[in-house]
């Protein structure tokens, strides 16, 4: 027993070395006095990061990330909702092919997904930049936000918005006063994945920026001059932590108010 | 012109091809105690649902205190309902709860403080505002539900199996109390349950419902009495049933052969026709005599007891007979597993208890 406990502890921390070791070496030489990645370390500074901060190109591609992770993160979570509540809620016929349809972007590589947005984007005579972007990770965000948001609707007791109608609610003081509040924190865990997703994402965004660059874009652009190694590694892994804290965030309020302890709610719109 | 409170015209509700209500038609009097009565499946829930705006009808017409309320969402409709699961909402506390449909009534702040404290009172709740779903009990959660619904003061409150999740106990203590409070504030009641034990102890009138259709639709004691039909007569109580054929007609009664016993002049209420073999008999246990010596009853069997069940108040006995191809189950108060040698005894029969039925 005790023999068995302790491979498989050994096997998951091998699994974890081998996951994040690699993604651990960017703080690390990002705070290397050197312009090299390589041992030993020469000597601790912040230089990097203040010299990558000085760059107006990141500011500008920081900005365009956020306002396409933006966009996204709400239409991509408000297409989700409808759907994810429909899915739920009713029985209807085509169920499994709509639910099919809305999850294919999830399976398709990126790459053609890419491309097909690219063609048709063109032969419209539309010109590139942060809009295509921008339906772009739509359709690649919604997928996530529905497994997210089906995950919260799906244990949903449906006689609670039939109660608050039954009360002398309307649908819209329903959705407001019921609905919405228990919801809540799956639609908050769904807008901040669906962000990071975008926020992170290269492959449509190389395809489809045109000159707008976004910011993994602009570290993409950066890498051409070895001289700028150290700035990426700077800016990577202020976005590793970023990425993280945002998930971490996502999966607590994901599974916020769904234990035993209903009284826990944490979010509670007042009246 | 018809004055009843509700009315429900030949309303069907079908899902697919599941005829959950099947042309059903009935009314309910202002200020009754109104149950619904079935098993599990027969459609109660649905026809709830359909008072309340939550389902419409396939065909028919619902009135409700003479306005037609078929097409009204359930928010528009002068009714209430206490779910099955009582439905509290979970991220609100008690007195939210409660105040949550009082939003939309128009009321000063005074007069919802007042409402919300009347009817905390009239659930013996006081003490309980700040409360949230998962710290209440089952008891609880459920006046919390009646009070909800009650604070808008409805014109009638429809309630799904609300005493159903409740053990024994507090359950025939929360009759008790539901029944009470019923007569003093003087609402209609439509009331769901497949426990025909509390639909009779609690109900001015009872609709016993199979299949989507009412079986019959008559006062508790009325229904014990005297079962239109075999499903009533099983479902309501208990009751041993024999085989029977009818002959010739006498009046108001009706020459029956029953199994190997003979035949019997016997009432025949349901007026049911001659030379039929379609037809059942129904004796209560209650009825029948369990006794050490032959009577002189209308009818006298020598049995032999099977097996016995000691209930307490009374003793059920499984009884033999030459005469009869089933167990009859008799019940009694003087006697009990103890009292016979051998476990030879004598059943005896009244022909004023028993009844005679169709089998459809
Ligand atoms: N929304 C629905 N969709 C399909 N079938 C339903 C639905 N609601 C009820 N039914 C069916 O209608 C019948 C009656 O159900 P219900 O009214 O819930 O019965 P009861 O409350 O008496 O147990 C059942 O056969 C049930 O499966
Ligand atoms: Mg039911």
């Amino acid at each position: 027993m005790e023999q068995k406990n302790n491979t498989l502890l050994f096997y998951t921390l091998l699994y974890f070395v081998f996951l994040y070791l690699p993604v651990l070496f960017l703080p690390l030489f990002s705070f290397n006095d050197s312009n090299f990645m390589s041992f030993p370390l020469s000597g601790f500074t912040t230089e990097h990061y203040e010299e990558m901060w000085k760059s107006t190109n990141l500011h500008k591609a920081l900005w365009a990330s956020v306002k396409v992770g933006v966009v996204a993160s709400v239409v991509s979570t408000t297409i989700a909702l409808f759907a994810a509540k429909a899915f739920a809620r009713y029985k209807f016929r085509g169920e499994n092919i709509s639910y099919g349809a809305i999850m294919m972007p999830f399976l398709i590589p990126e790459i053609i997904l890419a491309v097909s947005i690219l063609v048709i984007w063109l032969s419209l005579g539309f010109k590139l930049g942060l809009v295509p972007v921008t339906l772009g990770h739509i359709l690649f965000c919604t997928p996530f936000a529905m497994l997210i948001l089906i995950a919260r609707i799906e244990g949903f007791d449906f006689s609670l918005e039939e109660a608050s109608r039954d009360l002398g609610e309307n649908a819209w003081g329903t959705f407001y006063r019921v609905s919405l509040p228990l919801y809540l924190p799956g639609i908050i865990a769904s807008l901040l994945l669906s962000f990071i997703i975008s926020f992170d994402e290269f492959i449509l965004a190389f395809f489809l920026t045109g000159s707008d660059a976004t910011l993994p874009m602009y570290m993409w652009g950066q890498m051409r001059f070895i001289q700028k190694l150290p700035h990426v590694l700077a800016l990577g892994a202020v976005i590793i932590v970023f990425t993280t804290l945002i998930v971490l965030l996502a999966f607590w309020l994901r599974n916020l108010g769904q234990g035993k302890d209903k009284a826990d709610f944490g979010i509670k719109i007042h009246e | 012109m018809n004055n009843s409170f509700i009315q429900i015209n030949q309303i069907s509700k079908h899902f697919g091809n599941v005829k959950a209500v099947d042309n059903v038609s009935f009314e309910i009097q202002e200020g009754e105690f109104f149950s619904l009565l079935g098993p599990s499946g027969c459609g109660k829930t649905t026809l709830l649902r359909l008072l309340a705006g939550f389902e419409y009808p396939t065909s028919g017409n619902l009135l409700l205190d003479g306005s037609d309320i078929t097409a009204l969402p359930p928010d528009k409709r002068p009714t209430n309902m206490v779910f099955q699961n009582y439905a509290i909402f979970p991220h609100i506390n008690v007195e939210k709860n409660i105040q949550f449909g009082l939003r939309k009534l128009g009321l000063t702040n005074e007069e919802i403080r007042e409402r919300v404290n009347d009817v905390l009172s009239l659930v013996k709740l006081e003490g309980y505002e700040e409360r949230f779903s998962s710290q209440l009990s089952g008891g609880q959660r459920q006046r919390v539900a009646l009070a909800r619904a009650l604070v808008r003061q409805p014109k009638v409150l429809l309630l799904d199996e609300p005493l159903g999740a409740l053990d024994k106990k507090l359950r025939d203590e929360m009759q008790l109390e539901l029944r009470t409070l019923q007569k003093n504030i003087g609402i209609t009641f439509v009331f769901v349950t497949h426990d025909q034990q509390e639909a009779i102890s609690m109900s001015d009138r009872v609709a016993v419902m199979s299949e989507g259709k009412i079986q019959q639709l008559s006062t508790p004691n009325e229904l014990y009495k005297n079962p239109h039909n075999i499903f009533v007569s099983d479902f309501i109580g208990e009751t041993n049933f024999l085989k029977a054929e009818t002959k010739s007609k006498d009046g108001e009664h009706i020459n029956v052969s029953i199994e190997k016993l003979g035949e019997f002049k016997i009432k025949n209420s349901l007026n049911i026709s001659e030379n039929s073999s379609d037809v059942i008999c129904s004796i209560r246990p209650e009825t029948m005599m369990i006794d050490k010596e032959k009577s002189d009853w209308d009818i006298c069997l020598e049995g032999k007891i099977k097996q016995t069940s000691y209930l307490g108040e009374i003793t059920k006995f499984y009884i033999e007979t030459k005469e009869i191809e089933k167990i009859i189950t008799v019940s009694s108060q003087y006697f009990d597993n103890q009292s016979f040698k051998n476990n030879d005894c004598f059943i005896s029969i009244n022909l004023d208890d028993i009844s005679l039925l169709n089998k459809k």
